[in-house]
């Protein structure tokens, strides 16, 4: 009876855990423009418990992470970039979070884009 | 019975929690339209915190609810999908392979000086563009542009210029060639004129204690030279200089890419003075008749995939230099080294003296960044120099044979996430004198191993910190510990606050470091016999320092000031004594020795692309002698820069002028005690100010050909009586290492490059 609660056990926990690595590479896109955003967002990242790299790469708007995947998850990660006020494709900034960025950081007004690509 | 009851229990969620939960498979898109599924992708609810990651299979299962109806699905390397799902059903989905990203590159104009803003140490980073503003033509010479670092004259003979940094003279600077301990020991004296300037790629000057990692000499700061890569150098490049005092000089670098992983290049200088030069009527040359050839051959390595990079590097140098009386003939009296075998001067000839010196160097560098780790690497550095100068000065004979060998194993890492990174290593290096002064043999071995620690902190905005602690066991020093730290503050946009202390130990080379005293008829005296290099103890200072800069937007210009303060407090010092004009003497301090040094620099684009810096300088370097307490000779305490540069708008072919003018203005500098001479050969307490004046135009005719013309010394300055008792070499006046002021006059010269 107790071996087979014991196999039983086994087979639930398998099938919910897959791989969970320690150094797990990732890319995910993040809204912002310039030099200062960069900053806000890797910050952001990296203030996130288990991530251990993040560079965010202006002009393609990807943010490269390493992260543990024992200690942290992506929506983790999103959650942090948008309270700093950074679009991440599927979780959008709250008006507030977005209006504490500095103006020259405004990615969704157009003028502001458009300012830092003539530079 | 319990059986069943056990399944149902483990079962129950599964039924119970179907109803509001949305399953699916994540799919892989190929071109044969196999169903392969998609591991590791991003599934989530728009707008929400609810997100899963799919299985091995690809499958997923992710909470559903009326709230939210859009499903995003999204993996790297595949475009990002948003799919409207308004009822909990199973769901196939494909993601389509995304295209590679282009490359972006961009670029930005790069200031000829930068100050780091956000480093914790106080580096400044002359670039090559800078470097082109100095007259000529190595390393010693690249500094004339910068006031961070002065430069002096070491001697009436040779005119070597010294360099100096918080005024203290350059053995107490680490200087190493790209992060590899190079001008130390036998070279002290003339180590930075064996670097030709076109070798150099940039300069970083780091003030005050700077890193554990290359090692505990540093005492007053760190000046590194990266020198131009095969790869990213030139194809081809060649330089011819001439000035109107007979040096000649030419610079040939040829690169090759010999395939993707390897580059090689090859780097020959030559330099040749044959003219005699005597302008000042002492009967001496005010310049050294020489030849020089260097040569040096660089391996470098490279391969993005596997994550290793190196460098090896190999480099052949011979030097000859003659000066003396103008009527001084080395060929007539025996000399070394191919031009005779006696080992000196009689007394009877006039006087003249020769130094050879060769020397072979060889490097290696490897690296290894983890390819799945950028913020993880290892590094090993391990160099092999064996310099030979053989020298005789009148009388005086001096011979040193300095065979070095020094290896760095450095690893480095995160704590947690790259705020906090870690270098930590081993260092072993080896040194080898051979040492003849006169008749007195001073050959020894120095063996040390050393391991270190250096954490650094950066929250990426307001803070950053660097504090590294290193253990050493040498066989002269004993077991000592060097802790260092730099902190960087932002209190506010475009400022910043730094502070630094820090532990450097050495050993003086005293005989190397102060060759000057050979071209004179002082007697050398060492005062203490108990401690173990020469008699004397180590060298141990404390370098304690803060500094701000603060960046500015005037008339829509940008501009910068600094100020700064650094102190060295020694705990012991060689003390070098030049105050009795018959004599040399070296002591273990005994009492006080500090140098304190501030400076005010201000950097603005005054006009549109005219850039003007300035700076002032105050130095306090005093030390007890056994005479009492004086400030160091031959130092100006109050020095003034003034730099001005202009350059036109490049045309579309590249085609520039550029224009440099140099300001340096000394104030008096203390003379070192000559009241016992002779009426004639007293020289007064001190030497009055002076400034002098260089300037350059190059025209720029295309990317691939630009020509100079320069001139330094422009007011013609001169000190009149550079050798005291010129008449009387031999006699017991005889001094040349009194030297405050340039010996040469108004020098002209002229050059081209030529790049492919």
């Amino acid at each position: 009876m107790k071996k087979l609660m014991i196999a039983m056990f086994l087979m639930l926990t398998t099938s919910v855990t897959f791989a969970q690595e320690k150094n797990k590479k990732m890319t995910m896109e993040v809204d912002g423009v310039c030099e200062m955003c960069k900053v806000r967002i890797e910050k952001a990242a990296l203030g996130v418990k288990g991530v251990k790299y993040a560079l965010w790469d202006i002009p393609s708007h990807q943010l490269s992470l390493i992260i543990d995947e024992r200690k942290t998850d992506p929506m983790k990660i999103k959650t942090a970039l948008v309270a700093v006020g950074h679009d991440t494709k599927e979780l959008k900034a709250t008006e507030e979070a977005y209006n504490k960025v500095m103006p020259c950081c405004k990615y969704r007004d157009d003028e502001v884009v458009n300012s830092h690509k003539t530079n | 019975m319990k059986l069943y009851i056990y399944i149902l229990i483990g079962l129950l969620p599964i039924f119970s929690l179907s109803q509001d939960k949305l399953e699916g498979m994540v799919m892989e898109g190929n071109a044969e339209n196999k169903h392969i599924g998609l591991p590791g992708a991003n599934v989530y609810w728009m707008n929400s915190q609810i997100g899963t990651i799919t299985n091995d299979e690809g499958l997923f299962s992710i909470p559903f609810s009326k709230e939210y109806n859009k499903l995003i699905i999204s993996y790297v390397g595949f475009q990002s999908d948003t799919l409207t799902v308004n009822e909990p059903k199973m769901l196939h989905h494909t993601l389509k392979p995304s295209n590679e990203l282009d490359e972006v590159v961009v670029e930005q104009k790069r200031e000829a000086v930068q100050k780091a803003y956000f480093s914790a140490q106080n580096v400044i980073t002359v670039n090559s563009a800078e470097l082109l503003k100095a007259a000529c033509c190595n390393l010693s010479e690249s500094f004339e542009t910068n006031p961070a670092i002065d430069v002096n004259f070491s001697d009436a003979l040779t005119g070597t210029k010294q360099i100096q940094m918080l005024g203290l003279t350059s053995p107490y600077l680490l200087i190493t060639q790209e992060n590899i301990p190079m001008v130390r020991g036998a070279s002290q004296a003339f180590g930075l004129t064996f670097t030709p300037g076109t070798w150099v790629e940039s300069i970083q000057i780091t003030k005050g204690a700077g890193s554990v990692v290359n090692g505990y000499e540093s005492i007053s700061g760190q000046i590194n030279a990266e020198l131009v890569k095969p790869l990213t150098d030139k194809e081809l490049f060649v330089n011819g200089y001439f000035n109107r005092n007979g040096r000649m000089e030419l610079n040939t670098h040829v690169n090759h890419k010999l395939n993707e992983k390897w580059s090689t290049g090859l780097y020959i200088h030559g330099n040749a003075r044959t003219q005699e030069e005597e302008n000042n009527g002492d009967g001496f040359i005010d310049a050294p008749l020489a030849n020089q050839i260097n040569i040096m051959n660089r391996w470098q390595y490279q391969n993005p995939e596997t994550g290793w990079v190196s460098f090896l590097n190999f480099r052949f140098l011979n030097d000859e230099k003659q000066v003396g009386q103008v009527d001084f003939n080395p060929e007539a009296s025996d000399a070394i080294r191919g031009f005779g075998n006696a080992s000196s001067l009689s007394g009877a000839e006039a006087w003249g003296s020769e130094i050879a010196t060769r020397r072979f160097d060889t490097s290696l560098k490897l690296g290894y960044v983890f390819p799945e780790l950028p913020f993880q690497s290892f590094g090993f550095q391990a160099s092999y120099s064996n310099h030979d100068q053989a020298s005789y000065f009148g009388v005086n004979r001096y011979d040193i044979n300095h065979e070095s060998v020094y290896s760095n194993l450095i690893f480095n890492s995160i704590l947690g996430n790259t705020q906090s990174k870690f270098k930590t290593g081993i260092t072993f290096a080896h040194d080898g004198y051979e040492e003849l002064v006169n008749t007195a043999d001073f050959s020894r071995e120095d063996t040390s191993i050393g391991a270190f620690f250096e954490y650094s902190y950066d929250n990426l905005e307001k803070i950053s910190l660097t504090a590294g602690l290193r253990i050493d066991s040498h066989n002269r020093l004993g077991n000592f510990i060097t802790p260092r730290l730099h902190v960087r503050y932002t209190p506010w946009e475009r400022a910043s606050l730094r502070g630094s202390f820090g532990r450097g130990r050495r050993a003086a080379n005293i005989f190397a470091e102060n060759q000057q005293l050979f071209g004179s008829a002082r007697q050398i005296q060492i005062l203490d016999s108990e401690g173990s290099i020469y008699g004397l103890d180590a060298e141990d200072a404390w370098n304690y320092g803060v500094s701000f800069l603060q960046g500015f937007t005037f008339l829509d210009r940008p501009g910068n000031v600094t100020v700064d303060f650094y102190k060295t407090d020694f705990k012991n010092q060689v003390v070098v004594d030049w105050e009795n004009p018959r004599a040399i003497f070296f002591y273990n301090l005994d009492g006080k020795s500090s140098a304190s040094s501030f400076q005010l620099e201000v950097n603005h684009e005054i006009l549109p692309k005219l850039e003007l810096r300035t700076a002032y300088k105050f130095y306090d370097v005093n030390t007890d002698y056994r005479s009492g307490n004086l400030q160091k000779p031959l130092l100006a305490q109050h020095r003034f820069f003034a730099n001005v540069g202009y350059e036109t708008t490049p045309t579309k072919k590249g085609g520039q002028w550029k224009f440099d003018y140099t300001l340096h203005t000394l104030g008096k500098q203390r003379l070192p005690n000559t009241d016992v001479n002779p009426a004639e050969f007293r020289l007064g307490e001190f030497a009055k100010g002076y400034s002098l004046m260089n300037a350059q135009i190059t025209k720029v005719f295309s990317e691939h050909f630009e020509i100079y013309v320069g001139g330094e010394n422009l007011t013609n300055f001169r000190q009149n009586n550079p050798v005291l008792s010129a008449d009387n070499p031999f006699g017991a006046n005889f001094d040349t290492s009194i030297v405050y002021a340039p010996i040469m006059g108004r020098m002209v010269y002229g050059g081209f490059r030529y790049k492919l």
